[in-house]
């Protein structure tokens, strides 16, 4: 995998002034779709940690649809809404593009698969 | 040789995942200088979900033709981690973090960095969550020091070594505990 949703969402932005709670924004412009063994005592367990919103940004931008709108709306009996979430969160990949942070406008390049969040000397 | 230097790592890494005894499969772990990405198989081999970070890109580069499992991100532990607090159930580190004592600039202050590093980690670790790092001190001094940062960032835990009696097969873990 290159960058999954569910690593966008565990991540935020390293610059001093960013606040550590906003999603990255994502500017995708090569994107892969992966597949990944669907898990759903690992989803289960990982729903109550996603930031949901920001989770539901990044999805749209990757043209992801059709998601539940709060974590309370899930059904985790339910298997193919379940495994429409593992598909978005595990399995649409950006191999090419950047991460954006909305705080102070630095961008984190993403390139063969690898976001770039080294902080130049000046940013320290 | 490169075989045996795999194994080494490969059984470092298990051991690592032992000390951090998680309470079960399907955790989220981050890979402290993951390198090329041996120790993020050993996690997959084990039955978890993980983000790997490391300063060399050449290494990701590495990792990511071996089409390892887990995202990997190119970043400066010395910096930080950008994550949100409370991301991981765990984090294992090999063979990284003596890195973080090299002072390659006049503006690098190992002892500033490896502060950085010490409170990122323990944010972005979940309550309760564990960090096993394994590293190579060069010195008593350094090892004091290394290990005195993370007490100060609130870790508890301390240092386990393993065949104390052997100096060539002793080897250093740092067992971590947040909150």
């Amino acid at each position: 995998a290159n960058m999954i949703l569910l690593t966008h969402n565990m991540m935020v932005s390293p610059m001093k002034e960013a606040s550590k709670s906003v999603p990255l924004k994502i500017e995708a412009e090569e994107v892969q779709e992966l597949e990944k063994e669907f898990n759903l005592d690992f989803l289960v367990n990982i729903i109550d940690r996603l930031d949901w919103a920001g989770f539901l940004e990044a999805a749209a931008i990757l043209n992801q649809q059709g998601l539940p709108s709060s974590t309370e709306e899930i059904d985790k009996t339910n298997e193919e809404s379940m495994r429409k979430l593992h598909h978005a969160l595990m399995e649409v990949d950006v191999v090419t593009g950047a991460l954006v942070c909305t705080e102070t406008g630095r961008r984190f390049p993403i390139a063969g698969g690898i976001p770039n969040m080294l902080l130049n000397q000046d940013e320290l | 040789t490169n075989s045996r230097m795999r194994e080494i790592q490969t059984t470092l890494s298990e051991r690592a995942l032992e000390l951090l005894a998680l309470p079960s499969e399907n955790c989220m772990l981050l890979d402290i200088g993951c390198g090329s990405g041996l120790s993020g198989e050993v996690i997959t081999e084990a039955g978890h979900c993980w983000i790997g970070c490391d300063i060399s890109h050449d290494m990701l580069k590495v990792a990511k033709s071996m089409e390892v499992e887990g995202d990997v991100l190119l970043s400066d532990m010395g910096q930080g981690l950008p994550f949100r607090p409370a991301s991981f159930d765990g984090a294992i580190s090999i063979s990284a973090i003596q890195w973080l004592c090299n002072a390659d600039t006049a503006a690098a202050n190992p002892y500033r960095r490896l502060l950085t590093f010490f409170t990122a980690l323990h944010h972005a670790l979940v309550r309760g969550g564990r960090a096993v790092l394994q590293w190579y001190p060069e010195n008593p001094a350094q090892m004091e020091l290394v290990t005195s940062c993370a007490m100060r960032c609130g870790f508890g835990g301390g240092l386990l070594v393993d065949y104390p009696h052997s100096t060539r097969a002793k080897k250093y873990f740092l067992v971590l505990f947040a909150g």
